[in-house]
């Protein structure tokens, strides 16, 4: 298990993909509909009446939930990770989601979800194991091992929420990459490149901005800046208002109160953005459930003065990036664009202005995919990490941590003993001592932020340094270490030095699930994750069987079957009885080769169907893939191809 | 963290027993990661403790290390290891991190050498007036008041232009204070890094000196940009 194969995941606010290193270039694995994209969705299946367990979708057949069933349907969930139950509360004013109503202070939120009640860590686990599944219907082996990427502005909480969904999902997550870093690994693959680089993500519901310079293969992050909270989100509920309340002023109807209807409108609004990108116009034409049309007609110019407050909040935090490396926007030698918004062409000219491109003969990059742009670096960096690919060998990344580090001292003010931009891993070593006479404990208070007092900044832990030995006040002398590690999380280790006594310490995080709750949040249990494995292939290898013994029983009416020689049938007779007694039996090798048996004696069949078949034109196809082609145009990247997932 | 190790101190290798000195990052016998070592900064990237220092040299031997020591390449190694690269990487990112920066990097030495250098302080009280360079008194009184003036008009939403023209020339002025007392202390280097005995101590009292008025300077001028940019 230890050499399985590593995959990087991109677990995004809008849509998630998993990809891995196909000799010396990173691809991203589709899913059983053929496409790269798993919308980031997850709905909630109704109950099974006999009480047995319930089923989430995920990805496209969870979005289609969304209009019928909204109440059992949750997306952007990415935004609530890592977050308190206030910050959670003000997020929820957009979004259709209810919070559990015996979520306590303290408590990591609940989201409401039909009957049941779910963390933000285990819907993301739902999208997670979704990827986990793709992976391992592509490789037809278990996938244990990967790496996710992260905005590179998540605070401590929101990288140990997305690690903690990883472990929930049945993942080690070897590593947490910044979003915008992978994307440089990503572009810089191919090329020996040297120089400063800028790279620019905005997408569904964040933007970062960092800055790196490549040497020798060694990606050195010199600064990072951003906005947990910015993204394309934000411009479809820009649009999603003005549509509602005109609505409202024209037709006399309050959508708000309807669910669904609200999502029809946000269906239409994100359409409208994206023609937006390639049109001069977009047409708003909705029915409204009293019967009247709400028709609208929006020109990019209006467009593009409606979301100028948003894209302006980009701009602050790339200045202070710049400022942070300690250079000016000309010694910027390229700037690569990342996620979905930056499609927009009015991203585009500000990111030009920003940093002096046209100007300067330069363009910013957009020749790969910029929604598939961070899954690529992410499995660029998984491969690095397995540490057997000499694409790879020679590539390192060196990231920074986006955000201070600080204890709140006396007085509530902070005194920073880890500054933002500081390569990671980083560690500050503190001393602590007791106040007064036989005191046995110290708190600490450490928060992340860049503020001068303690309340302004986010407050990370509180570290309890139990079993100090019963001294003079200001005698004893603790020694406190605090290291960030390479995924951005705090690791903490103290350690009273008179007595040279480990000095216990117990954290209590502010936001975040115990080590006990994540356990118990884990969907398939861990120890039989092989077991199950196992048991998904056999079962999908007799869906598969099922199918293809059907396809053939069809066939049978067929003009093509009258065409075939008495051999050819007798080999397809033979195949048949061989397939159907292998899958009953428990075997999967065996059931496999049948199936592969089954399909060689039909190819001459398929040909025969697909020259009569009407429209297709595909040659040489067997009799499964002629079926699939003739049925419903589903693009298989296995023969093996399983139905549907659950 | 701010001792000299006499770095001849021998351990043995947890891997293949033989003895070594704590000093290094890598057994020299069978070449595996060890804890992290004692000895100093410079020592980490095997470059003599000294002020004036090559920087390019320390680039170098940051990203040579880097690629050995990174917990990426430690991803799937047993626990023990995985746990000294992270602790090693840290070392290695801390001292880099001192080391290229020159005002750190000379704190660093002088401390290094038993220099009392003030510790920064966050939050109030910032500007201490019993530590006011005693040449900058009547314009740090000054300054003082236009910040308080400046900060009460903020507070009414008021803006005075003459007092904002007045904070911007200040706080040029103090920069370019900064920048002279950067060049002060470069020139104190080669003294340090190569004179005798007693030149190092003289070099060294005027660091420390320079040191105090340096941080005291940057504090103002930190003062004045926030108070200009809360606009």
């Amino acid at each position: 298990m230890a050499d399985g194969r590593v995959v990087g995941i991109d677990l995004g606010t809008t849509n998630s993909l998993v990809a891995y290193m196909q000799g010396d270039a990173p691809v991203v694995i589709p899913g059983v509909d053929g496409s790269n994209l798993v919308p980031s969705v997850v709905a909630l299946d109704p109950l099974p009446a006999d009480g047995g367990r319930p089923t989430v979708t995920v990805g496209n057949s969870a979005r289609r939930a969304l209009i019928e069933t909204p109440e059992r349907v949750i997306y952007s969930v990415k935004r609530l990770m890592g977050r308190g139950l206030e910050e959670v509360q003000t997020e929820l004013r957009l979004f259709p989601f209810r919070l559990a109503d015996d979520v306590e202070a303290g408590e990591v939120p609940r989201i409401q979800l039909g009957e049941l009640r779910f963390t933000p860590p285990e819907i993301s686990a739902y999208i997670l194991r979704q990827l986990k599944r793709n992976a391992e219907r592509f490789f037809g082996a278990p996938v244990t091992q990967a790496v996710i990427t992260v905005p590179a502005y998540f605070n401590d909480a929101q990288r140990q929420a997305t690690k903690d969904a990883g472990r929930m999902a049945g993942l080690e997550v070897l590593r947490l990459v910044n979003e915008p870093t992978a994307a440089a690994l990503a572009y810089g693959l191919d090329r020996a490149k040297e120089g400063t680089i800028a790279v620019y993500d905005l997408g569904g519901g964040t933007f970062d901005i960092s800055i790196l310079k490549l040497r020798d293969g060694i990606f050195e992050v010199q600064s990072t800046n951003g906005d947990t909270h910015l993204g394309g989100d934000d411009i479809d509920n820009l649009l999603l208002t003005i549509a509602l309340d005109e609505i409202h002023a024209e037709h006399g109807v309050d959508l708000r109160t309807h669910p669904s209807a609200v999502q029809a409108v946000r269906k239409a609004a994100i359409e409208a953005k994206i023609r937006l990108s390639t049109e001069p116009s977009a047409h708003f034409d909705i029915e409204l459930p009293n019967g009247d049309r709400y028709q609208r007609e929006i020109p990019r110019e209006v467009f593009e003065q409606l979301i100028e407050p948003v894209l302006a909040r980009t701009i602050g935090p790339c200045k202070q990036a710049l400022i942070d490396a300690g250079i000016t926007p000309e010694q910027i030698d390229e700037v690569v664009m990342v996620g979905g918004s930056t499609r927009i062409p009015a991203v585009r000219k500000l990111v030009d202005d920003l940093f002096h491109l046209a100007g300067r003969g330069k363009k910013p990059h957009i020749e790969l995919n910029p929604d598939e742009v961070v899954a690529l670096g992410a499995a660029v960096q998984a491969d690095i990490l397995a540490g057997a690919s000499k694409t790879t060998e020679e590539l390192l990344l060196l990231d920074v941590t986006p955000l201070s580090l600080g204890i709140e001292a006396l007085g509530g003010v902070v005194a920073k003993i880890i500054t933002r931009n500081s390569t990671i891993p980083a560690s500050a070593t503190e001393h602590f001592t007791t106040g007064v006479d036989g005191q046995t404990n110290v708190a600490i208070h450490v928060v992340q932020g860049e503020r001068e007092l303690a309340s302004d900044c986010r407050s990370l832990a509180r570290f309890d340094l139990k079993g100090i030995p019963p001294m003079t006040a200001g005698l004893p002398r603790i020694e406190v270490k605090f290291l960030i590690d390479a995924d951005g999380i705090l690791q903490v280790s103290a350690r009273e030095q008179r007595s040279g006594k480990a000095a216990q310490i117990e954290v209590k995080p502010t936001y975040g699930l115990t080590d006990e709750q994540v356990e118990t949040m884990i969907l398939d249990s861990f120890d039989h994750a092989e077991e199950d494995f196992a048991k998904r292939q056999l079962i999908e290898a007799r869906n598969e069987a099922e199918s293809i013994l059907s396809k053939v029983e069809q066939a049978r009416t067929s003009p093509a079957w009258g065409q075939l020689r008495g051999e050819e049938i007798a080999a397809i007779d033979a195949a048949r009885d061989r397939l159907a007694a292998a899958k009953t039996g428990e075997d999967l090798a065996v059931l496999r080769e049948a199936t592969l048996a089954m399909d060689r004696s039909t190819q001459r069949l398929a040909e025969l169907m697909m020259d009569s078949a009407v429209s297709t034109a595909m040659q040489g196809k067997t009799m499964a893939a002629a079926g699939d082609d003739l049925e419903d145009n589903v693009t298989a990247p296995h023969p093996m191809a399983p139905a549907e997932f659950k | 963290m701010l001792k000299v190790l006499d770095s001849a101190v021998p351990v043995a290798c947890w891997s293949c027993s033989v003895a070594h000195n704590d000093a290094t990052l890598f057994c020299p016998h069978c070449s595996k990661i060890q804890p992290p070592p004692g000895g100093d900064y410079f020592s980490v990237f095997e470059l003599l403790p000294k002020l004036n220092l090559d920087l390019g040299m320390l680039e170098h031997q940051f990203h040579k290390l880097s690629r050995k020591l990174h917990p990426d390449r430690f991803a799937r190694a047993q626990d023990n290891e995985k746990q000294w690269s992270l602790a090693d990487t840290a070392l290695l990112n801390d001292a880099y991190r001192t080391l290229k920066d020159p005002i750190h990097r000379t704190e660093y030495l002088l401390k290094l050498h038993g220099a009392e250098i003030g510790e920064e302080h966050a939050g109030k009280g910032r500007i201490d007036p019993s530590r006011v360079p005693a040449d900058l008194l009547e314009e740090v009184f000054d300054l003082n008041m236009q910040l308080e003036e400046m900060r009460a008009a903020r507070k009414v939403g008021e803006t005075d232009a003459e007092l904002q023209t007045s904070l911007e020339q200040a706080k040029r002025k103090f920069d370019g204070l900064m920048d002279d007392v950067d060049q002060e202390l470069r020139a104190q280097w080669t003294a340090w890094d190569e004179g005798d005995a007693a030149a190092r101590s003289a070099a060294q009292s005027t660091m420390v000196a320079l040191l105090d008025r340096r941080r005291y300077l940057n504090n103002l001028v930190r003062d004045v940009t926030e108070t200009l940019g809360a606009n």
